[in-house]
């Protein structure tokens, strides 16, 4: 009995959810920047998801000339240990790409969870909460995740998206929990209240459902934000220097003096792509942000 | 007045929850950080009991009295004694944080409000003149600009304005043989240092301003009252600047706070790149010689900076928005 009531309801709240998704895809795509910014993400997420079949070399193999410019063998030249750089940029981008989601999508959790339930409760829990969120929020958050990484010496990919999270998630819990207290007391919420709904099913079965595009946004400025901060903090040989990545390919080229044997295409090279990889996401929430706020739709004049 | 107390009774709220999160964070950290401060300061030398027992307050024992040392570490912070960096043996942590502070004050400084000023401005332009290049342009270019790193930045400009181009110094803050003292030449010496650190500073911030002031004003460009006052034929500009562009600041400058933290955060990369002597060069120089003591003060020292900072935004704010003083 239960099974044949509950099955279709399910069938009709998936249905639901893909229109919804589909209906946000639409919108992001209708945005010629953020269509720009989904083309960019997409060769990123190939180039890491292919790197085996497109990287020419092993992203450590060495025993190449070293430190040479680039050539018909070696695109981008080799490095001063003699690795071949396209490889390693090709290789490099599973860690950006990996650390940007699971970082930007962690975050993105602990800042509904916590936002959603702060926005909806009122009293002095709900001040507490923000005056921690305010607390992270006003802490700068790259001298909080160096001196975290700093004591947990050389802990890898694992610590640096922790670290990451930590510092991470206050503004979207901060951006969600203003919207919630905007919804809290509109009419179906109170509806929902008087037939007895949870708290609990409220905030996550009613409310939650009206903010996917401001969720979706944060979860993109998260990601961004984890990427530049993974890369800043391998840049500054804070993660595992062993690790192929584009922030630690910096970090050697700095290291090995590539400043003073010329070697631009080296330095060149992996920050144009943690920085395009940034913008791709970047380019994508100005598409989420018309979901949100019309007035921010293109097309239309002023 | 009443809104200034209650900021400020925030403020003193804040800076004290900063400087006990300051006290656990070592606290919580796998292995000892105090035992290894110990054994790197004893390479120099003998320690005295003194200087342990000022080690352990500040970073902890296992199995210490957490209160006693938390009293102690409240002391040190008080009276800005916290102990002798071992990396600079035999500077005091305190000495060293306030020869490099001056530096990182005045150069983030300056950049930031320049920053400001000028992101601002192209965001009032980008949003009046939506639509057109004026626009796409400052737009497409900002988001550009903020997704960069800003030690590739650094790193760049490093090398083709400093390497290639021999057009500015590769590093510090004043030629070696210069002497410090309040002249003309002196004073020359330390602008054309500061001049690459600062651009890229401006470069990478310069975005989220535009991007932020776009948004603002193209909000407050949909408002009624914009409507009313175009309808009534007043003159374009008149409109933009002091009916939308002046209600349209104010979100933007909410930013400014938060803004500062991810500004003070770049500058430490910008300054390892450039070896420029101010507070992230020596953070650095603490993180990569695991020298706590000065790092814990460093952090101390920027999270404090920042949170002042924060709180004159706030009073600012208030004598601006007279509706938040409510």
């Amino acid at each position: 009995m239960t099974s044949t009531t509950t099955t279709p309801v399910r069938a009709r709240a998936l249905r639901g959810t893909l229109r919804t998704i589909g209906r946000i895809a639409g919108t992001i795509w209708s945005n010629p920047r953020a269509r720009i910014g989904v083309v960019l993400l997409a060769l990123f997420i190939i180039t890491a998801t292919f790197a085996p079949w497109l990287a020419p070399y092993g992203a450590s193999q060495d025993g190449f000339e070293r430190s040479a410019g680039g050539s018909a063998a070696h695109w981008l030249g080799t490095t001063a240990a003699g690795e071949d750089v396209l490889s390693q940029i090709i290789w490099g981008a599973r860690v950006s790409v990996f650390v940007g989601f699971a970082a930007g999508a962690i975050a993105t959790v602990i800042a509904v969870l916590i936002g959603l339930s702060w926005g909806y409760s009122r009293g002095f829990g709900g001040d507490v909460v923000g005056f921690i969120v305010n607390l992270f929020l006003v802490i700068p958050g790259l001298p909080l995740m160096i001196v975290i990484a700093s004591y947990l010496q050389n802990g890898g990919i694992v610590m640096i998206i922790a670290v990451i999270v930590v510092t991470g998630w206050a503004w979207g819990a901060r951006v969600l929990r203003s919207q919630t207290q905007t919804l809290r007391s509109r009419d179906f919420v109170t509806a929902a209240r008087f037939a007895g709904d949870s708290s609990f099913r409220i905030i996550f079965r009613e409310i939650l459902p009206n903010m996917t595009s401001l969720i979706t946004g944060s979860f993109f400025g998260a990601a961004t934000a984890a990427i530049l901060a993974e890369a800043g903090l391998e840049f500054l040989g804070l993660g595992d220097p062993t690790t192929v990545s584009w922030g630690t390919m910096l970090f050697w080229a700095q290291n090995s003096n590539a400043l003073l044997t010329g070697q631009w295409l080296l330095l060149f090279a992996p920050g144009l792509c943690i920085a395009l990889l940034a913008t791709s996401l970047t380019l994508i929430n100005f598409g989420v942000d018309g979901i949100s706020n019309p007035r921010l739709r293109e097309g239309k004049g002023r | 007045m009443k809104y200034a107390l209650r900021k400020l009774g925030m403020l003193l709220l804040t800076l004290w929850a900063a400087v006990t999160l300051n006290f656990f964070l070592p606290r919580l950290m796998p292995g000892s950080p105090a035992d290894a401060a110990i054994a790197k300061l004893s390479q120099n030398g003998p320690v005295s009991a003194a200087t342990r027992a000022a080690i352990e307050a500040q970073l902890g024992v296992p199995g210490g009295n957490l209160f006693e040392q938390y009293v102690h570490y409240l002391q040190q912070v008080v009276t800005l004694d916290f102990g002798v960096s071992f990396t600079f043996y035999p500077e005091k942590v305190s000495d060293l944080v306030l020869t490099a502070l001056p530096y990182t004050v005045v150069l983030v400084g300056i950049v930031t409000i320049l920053a400001f000023v000028i992101g601002t401005l192209i965001g009032v332009l980008a949003a009046w003149k939506r639509g057109t290049w004026l626009d796409t342009l400052p737009t497409l270019g900002g988001s550009f600009l903020s997704a960069f790193p800003y030690f590739w930045i650094a790193l760049l400009l490093l090398f083709f304005a400093g390497y290639v181009g021999h057009l500015f110094p590769t590093s510090g803050a004043s030629s070696p043989t210069a002497v410090p003292e309040f002249s003309f030449s002196f004073i020359a010496d330390l602008i054309y240092h500061a001049t690459l650190p600062a651009l890229t500073i401006l470069i990478t911030s310069l975005g989220g301003w535009i991007l932020g002031m776009r948004n603002a004003m193209i909000n407050t460009l949909g408002d009624d009252y914009v409507t009313f006052a175009e309808a009534n034929g007043l003159r374009g500009r008149t409109v933009a600047i002091k009916y939308a562009a002046r209600n349209a600041i104010l979100p933007n400058l909410t930013g400014f706070g938060l803004a500062l933290g991810g500004v003070v955060g770049g500058s430490i990369l910008v300054e390892q790149v450039y070896g420029y002597p101010g507070i992230g060069y020596l953070l650095y120089n603490a993180v990569v010689n695991q020298d706590y003591p000065l790092m814990q003060a460093l952090f101390l020292m920027i999270t404090v900076s920042v949170l002042i900072a924060n709180f004159l935004v706030d009073i600012l704010y208030g004598v601006l928005d007279p509706r938040t003083r409510r």
